[in-house]
């Protein structure tokens, strides 16, 4: 049931959602179109000619810190977040389906989890590493520190994503024979893949953002948004624009990359 | 006990593992440190309330949860007038659920890119010299720039909304796709005209995405340290970032004590709002 589609209120509402629509990604669009500048421009329009000279300048020069290094932890980061959430809320998406002791438990620490401060679980990682005599590091403080973002939407996806999976395909392979790791292989995932890429999607574009929870978790090395963060408070050049048009692009493809793989397995199957 | 019954536990095991390692014991780590003592070196195990007491009697505390309350307010209050009048347009405006599914991709995509840098591509558009003050004086409306616009409260708001709104359009969108078209139908037939069936229906049927949406909102905003600093050029603070300040300067105990009491406040209005909303259901409906 739709209201009336060419009545007043439908133009107002849709000038609405256009203003928001702009307004959501009109600054992103200028400071792409900035990051384009001429050598001599600044951080705000006019354009003094168009270039790449502030990317080039990006990785070339070594006033912004190792961008390099930071931008190959960051992606790491990503590709590890993404497996161990894409596999632990699966399995644990498939357990709350039935009814557990325990698993309020689990739920109520995961929406913690998502809810606390991100900076502050960050210093309670942090100080627990020192406790117990651990240097903290990007890839073992830093990663926990990302599997506590990335893991409580894993969770929320795979409710959603169960919610309209048929247990009875299950089932029906449990009643023809197969184990329990042949029904995983050949039913249960192959009928989930697009949501579980949805999940990975998460995994992977969520830490490779994350900032408040890495602050203090990732020890001597940065990951890239925390670079990032610095330059925007000592960089006055249009190479900041650079950096947030070029991480913009790598985040954009994994979208794309997921997208269009979803697209196509939901394609095949009509 | 069978193999049957003791599936979920194997299968829950390593996400339940990971979650107490990252999350449970390093929130324990810091309530037991917040009783600790340091000479601002060097941690001290103790079970002192002085951390505490400290919090409680300072008047700078009260300030900064002033200032964070209203900022968390004033963000709650505009992304859910923004995500509500999205969602009702998307879910009940758009016919063809394609272009629905597509607009509502859309508001999303971004929620997938950095927050750091859609922060600061407002600095070119408000900038003194940036692009909205260069249209303002363009159409004559004013000589001066208007310097209220960046590095101002009011750029912070702006931002918070602008980076949090899709928490609340999310939701909403989801309560309000679920609203069975059956119903809205009964009460046209009963005489309701779109204004009656917005107010008595939709509204009390969306209250579930509304107070999931605040949850997020309120636990973002709170929890915010970065946005307050930069777009407010430094002039304002926020809890956190007051905390960040004691962190710089080594005074882990007394930041693991506001650590505390923040992550109980949030707790304790998140559990407010999960009285009146069951997310579990609400996600399996």
């Amino acid at each position: 049931m739709k209201f009336s589609n060419r009545s007043l209120a439908f133009y107002l509402l849709a000038g609405f959602f256009a203003l928001f629509v702009a307004f959501l990604y009109g600054p992103m669009i200028i400071i792409f179109v900035l990051s384009f500048q001429g050598e001599s421009g600044g951080l705000t329009f006019p354009m003094r000619g168009v270039s790449t000279h502030w990317f080039a300048d990006l990785f070339a020069s070594s006033r912004y810190g190792d961008l390099g290094g930071a931008l190959s932890r960051s992606l790491i980061l990503g590709l590890a977040s993404l497996a161990i959430t894409a596999v632990t809320c699966l399995f644990a998406g498939l357990a709350f389906r039935n009814k557990f002791i325990g698993s309020s438990v689990i739920f109520y620490l995961a929406i913690t989890s998502l809810v606390v401060p991100g900076i502050l679980l960050g210093l309670g990682l942090g100080q627990l590493f020192q406790l117990v005599g651990l240097r903290p590091n990007w890839f073992t403080s830093g990663l926990a520190s990302h599997l506590s973002w990335t893991l409580p939407f894993g969770l929320l996806i795979m409710f959603a994503v169960l919610n309209r999976f048929d247990g009875a395909w299950e089932e029906a392979a449990r009643d023809a024979g197969a184990k329990y790791w042949e029904t995983l292989k050949f039913v249960t995932i192959p009928i989930l893949f697009p949501g579980l890429i949805a999940v990975a999607l998460f995994g992977f574009t969520l830490s490779y953002d994350e900032l408040q929870r890495s602050l203090l978790t990732v020890g001597a090395d940065n990951t890239l948004p925390i670079e990032i963060a610095n330059m925007t408070q000592n960089v006055t050049t249009p190479a900041l624009y650079a950096i947030g048009t070029f991480t913009s692009a790598i985040s954009f493809t994994v979208i794309g990359i997921a997208f269009v793989a979803i697209s196509i397995i939901q394609k095949r199957r009509n | 006990m069978t193999n049957r019954s003791l599936k979920p536990y194997l299968e829950a095991l390593p996400y339940a593992l990971l979650l107490v390692l990252i999350v449970g014991v390093p929130i324990a780590t810091l309530i037991t440190i917040s009783f600790w003592e340091t000479d601002g070196l060097l941690l001290y195990p103790a079970f002192s309330f002085e951390n505490y007491r400290e919090l409680f009697t300072s008047s700078l505390t009260l300030t900064l949860y002033l200032d964070t309350i209203k900022f968390t307010l004033l963000t709650l209050f505009f992304s859910m007038i923004i995500g509500f009048t999205c969602s009702y347009f998307l879910v009940f405006f758009v016919k063809s659920l394609k272009v629905q599914i597509a607009l509502f991709l859309l508001c999303t995509v971004p929620f997938w890119t950095s927050a750091t840098i859609r922060m600061i591509s407002w600095v070119p558009f408000l900038g003194k010299e940036g692009v909205f003050n260069s249209a303002v004086q363009g159409i004559g409306l004013t000589d001066t720039p208007l310097e209220f616009l960046l590095f101002s409260d009011f750029a912070v708001v702006l931002t918070y909304v602008h980076l949090f709104t899709l928490f609340m359009i999310v939701p909403i969108f989801n309560s309000m796709s679920k609203i069975s078209p059956s119903v809205i139908e009964a009460a046209r037939d009963a005489g309701a005209n779109d204004f009656d069936i917005l107010i008595n229906i939709i509204i009390p049927l969306t209250k579930t995405g509304i107070a999931l949406g605040s949850i997020f909102i309120v636990a973002l905003v709170m929890g915010d340290f970065f946005v307050v600093r930069i777009m407010s050029g430094g002039q304002s603070a926020s809890v956190v970032s007051a905390m960040k300040n004691e962190i710089d300067q080594l005074y882990y105990p007394q930041a693991a004590a506001a650590a505390v009491l923040l992550i109980a406040m949030v707790l304790i209005f998140v559990s407010l709002i999960l009285r009146v909303v069951d997310i579990r259901t609400e996600l399996a409906r």
